[in-house]
């Protein structure tokens, strides 16, 4: 028996000592390779230093017009050279862009709200045609038997006649489409095109065919955004915030590790390995999900920590007093365990509600607390009802103490 | 017996007894609170009404009467003007919503005033007015919609008196806090809606312990009237709600004096709210459900004899 508890203990220590490991620094054996959680983890804006706007299309658009409008940003934001941008549609009629690195809001206020502009220029710089002249480009697969995948392009009538005057002009030479000044396709022109339908060849695949096509449509008919809200950090705050907050959350670990060991002795020995893991846990949960962990997310992860030891501590009061009321450790061990289950269950889901909510409906600003705390409440019972029930079983086989005491007793 | 018994009961407050003093202290917390809501209002952040912050990092002190100049220059109507830092040598510039070209001269205006760059503009921050009451109808039915399901789930859980106690409690709880808040005029944005409805599914917690625990004594203590029960079991459950409790505040504490500004929004109405639930659940829900209890008994007495007959 008291081996065996030993090897139970030893066991989940090593176990969790090998998976903290590969979650916080990785493996690379051979080809098979895991990274530390910390790659899949995205800082937020507000702890990396970083521009965010969200911008709002004025009247009435299509769900066309917004794949555009974001093809346009996504065109402009690549050419600003921002690492890890994220540029996303919110509900029907707003898109949500984040630059990290970026500094000054207005200068990305500027670039990402500009109304787009499409232009056609021939190999002598002059401008041949804007987005005006354009009336729709589309994505197509070739009639032949090759399939290839081309963009076809039409004209106006105005569009057409200029089209004509150039393709004639510069055969045998490259067209240029810019759009926002930059080159999104040079294509060459093999022959004078006077029906006002061209078609672009030589793409690489069918997805970059409707990319090219969707930054031409853009162009040709572009929608009006307006920033209704934003957000600058700057890049000395971002990484402050961020040191102050792990800073607190160390802090606030030691100081519950302690806590536990001072008040609940060998028990609290078992529920500090059991934070240990919790902790793992909701890291490993977090790169699963690829949570961009923001200040509010930090806020919910470190709530969720000082909550996540009450299960435990209900749980040992309880053991505390079966023990003083008689009961064999092992005996006192369950009943603990099952008597304080449901006031925890009970009190774990009214939260899990709570944060669904949160997270379904809140604002940005506190949809990553929601989701954090959400995440740390459900492994939280996890770790109660698995780990720390199996160490404490664990404990009462070694059974090398007899003395209650040390169960803070 | 004795002896065991002296040692489970490690405290020995009269909660019962004195539960007038408890009521009137949330009563009084509570009518002061709605007194500043009627003659004062709430602050509302910008999250809800929408307008901009600036904050620079100025890097020695100065005069606020300075950036009030320049304020004025662009004719700001609406502002609040805050140092910050423990040496406050930063400045943080809260108003309405200003035209892109307005704030962009404000700022220059302030960066050649003190020979500052683009670096010491730390953060900037700016929500549209329509978009601000969006986020508050929002936020407000977010909160409404969770309060109301965890109320049922509750309602389903517990029985009839002690699921009224601890609403009433909860909700009770919910009203200390934002007259906490109306009082001392503490921003109210998003941040503290959300910490709200945490406080709410937190004080749960040790409501249900000391229910559980009072359902227990009841089968026992069978001849004890619901206010001996009803002390005996929060007496017998009063370590752990206060250890339960401490962890939270640890970090919570910890959040607040070491943690950036976003985390101290959070912490703040936590460390009350918890720490206000803790005591609620002991001095008002207890209290309460003695309360109900006793009443329904009177009813049945006064029913009884109708009975008989």
């Amino acid at each position: 028996m008291r081996s065996r508890g030993f090897i139970k203990l030893f066991s989940v220590i090593f176990v969790a000592l090998i998976v903290a490991y590969v979650a916080f620094i990785g493996v690379n054996a051979g080809n098979y390779t895991i990274k530390p959680v910390e790659d899949y983890i995205r800082l937020g804006l507000d702890l990396r230093g970083g521009v965010y706007v969200l911008e709002e299309a004025q009247g009435n658009v299509t769900p066309d017009a917004m794949s555009k409008a974001i093809a346009v940003i996504r065109n402009r934001v690549d050419a600003l050279g921002v690492a890890q941008p994220v540029i996303v549609q919110q509900g029907s009629n707003r898109i949500r862009v984040e630059l990290p690195g970026m500094t000054d809001p207005d200068k990305a206020i500027d670039v990402i709200g500009k109304t787009a502009q499409l232009k056609f220029v021939g190999p002598d710089g002059k401008v041949i045609l804007t987005g005006a002249d354009v009336k729709d480009a589309k994505a197509v697969y070739s009639q032949g038997q090759m399939q290839e995948p081309e963009v076809t392009l039409s004209f106006n009538s105005e569009g057409t006649k200029k089209f004509a005057d150039a393709t004639q002009k510069f055969i045998g030479q490259p067209i240029s489409i810019l759009l926002d000044d930059k080159v999104i396709s040079a294509p060459t022109v093999r022959d004078a095109i006077t029906t006002g339908n061209a078609v672009i060849t030589g793409l690489k695949d069918y997805k970059e065919a409707t990319d090219l096509a969707t930054l031409i449509r853009a162009g040709s008919l572009p929608v009006t955004l307006k920033p209704i809200a934003y957000q600058s950090v700057g890049a000395t705050l971002g990484p402050s915030a961020y040191k102050a907050s792990v800073d607190a959350g160390v802090y606030g670990v030691i100081l519950i590790l302690l806590f536990m060991i001072a008040f609940y002795r060998l028990p609290g020995f078992v529920a500090d390995i059991a934070l240990g893991i919790y902790i793992i846990i909701n890291f490993i949960i977090y790169a699963m999900l690829n949570v961009t962990l923001d200040l509010p997310g930090i806020a919910g992860m470190l709530l969720s920590i000082g909550m996540a030891v009450d299960t435990n501590i209900i749980i040992f009061e309880r053991l505390k007093e079966e023990l003083r009321a008689g009961k064999s450790l092992r005996a006192a061990v369950d009943a603990g365990f099952n008597k304080a289950f449901r006031a925890v269950f009970d009190a774990n889901i009214t939260s899990l509600i709570g944060g669904a909510v949160l997270f379904y409906m809140g604002s940005g600003n506190v949809k990553g607390f929601a989701l954090t705390l959400m995440i740390g409440v459900a492994s939280s019972m996890f770790t109660a009802i698995t780990v720390t029930r199996f160490l404490l079983h664990a404990i009462v086989d070694m059974n090398f103490v007899k003395n209650i005491k040390i169960y803070g007793a | 017996m004795g002896h065991r018994e002296a040692s489970i009961l490690k405290f020995h407050v009269n909660v019962m007894g004195r539960s007038k003093i408890w009521f009137s202290i949330s009563g009084v917390i509570i009518l002061i609170g709605i007194l500043a809501i009627i003659f004062r209002g709430f602050s509302w952040g910008i999250d809800f009404t929408g307008g901009t912050i600036m904050e620079f990092n100025i890097g020695h002190s100065f005069d606020t009467k300075e950036i009030t100049q320049i304020l004025d220059k662009y004719k700001v109507g609406d502002y609040q003007i805050q140092k910050l830092g423990s040496k406050g040598d930063g400045v943080s510039i809260k108003t309405k919503v200003l035209p892109d070209n307005v704030r962009i001269s404000i700022i220059k205006d302030i960066e050649s005033k003190y020979n500052l760059t683009d670096k010491d503009l730390i953060s900037s921050q700016q929500v549209g007015p329509s978009l601000g009451s969006e986020i508050k109808f929002g936020t407000f039915l977010a909160a409404g919609i969770a309060a109301l399901l965890m109320l049922t789930y509750l309602g389903l859980r517990f029985n009839f008196e002690m699921s009224l106690a601890a609403v009433l409690a909860l909700i009770h709880n919910v009203f200390i806090l934002i007259s906490v808040y109306a009082v001392f005029h503490i921003t109210v944005d998003a941040p503290f809606i959300a910490a709200i409805l945490t406080v709410f599914g937190y004080s749960v917690h040790d409501t249900i312990i000391i229910f559980d625990r009072i359902r227990d004594n009841l089968k026992i203590m069978r001849k004890s009237s619901y206010d001996e029960i009803a002390n005996i079991s929060v007496n017998q459950t009063m370590g752990r709600s206060i250890n339960t409790v401490i962890t939270v505040l640890i970090m919570l504490l910890l959040m607040y004096f070491l943690g950036p500004s976003a985390l101290k929004d959070f912490a703040l109405p936590l460390i009350i709210g918890i720490t206000w639930g803790a005591y609620s659940s002991i001095f008002i829900a207890s209290p309460l459900w003695v309360l109900i209890k006793n009443k329904e008994k009177g009813k049945k007495v006064i029913n009884k004899p109708a009975k008989v007959q």
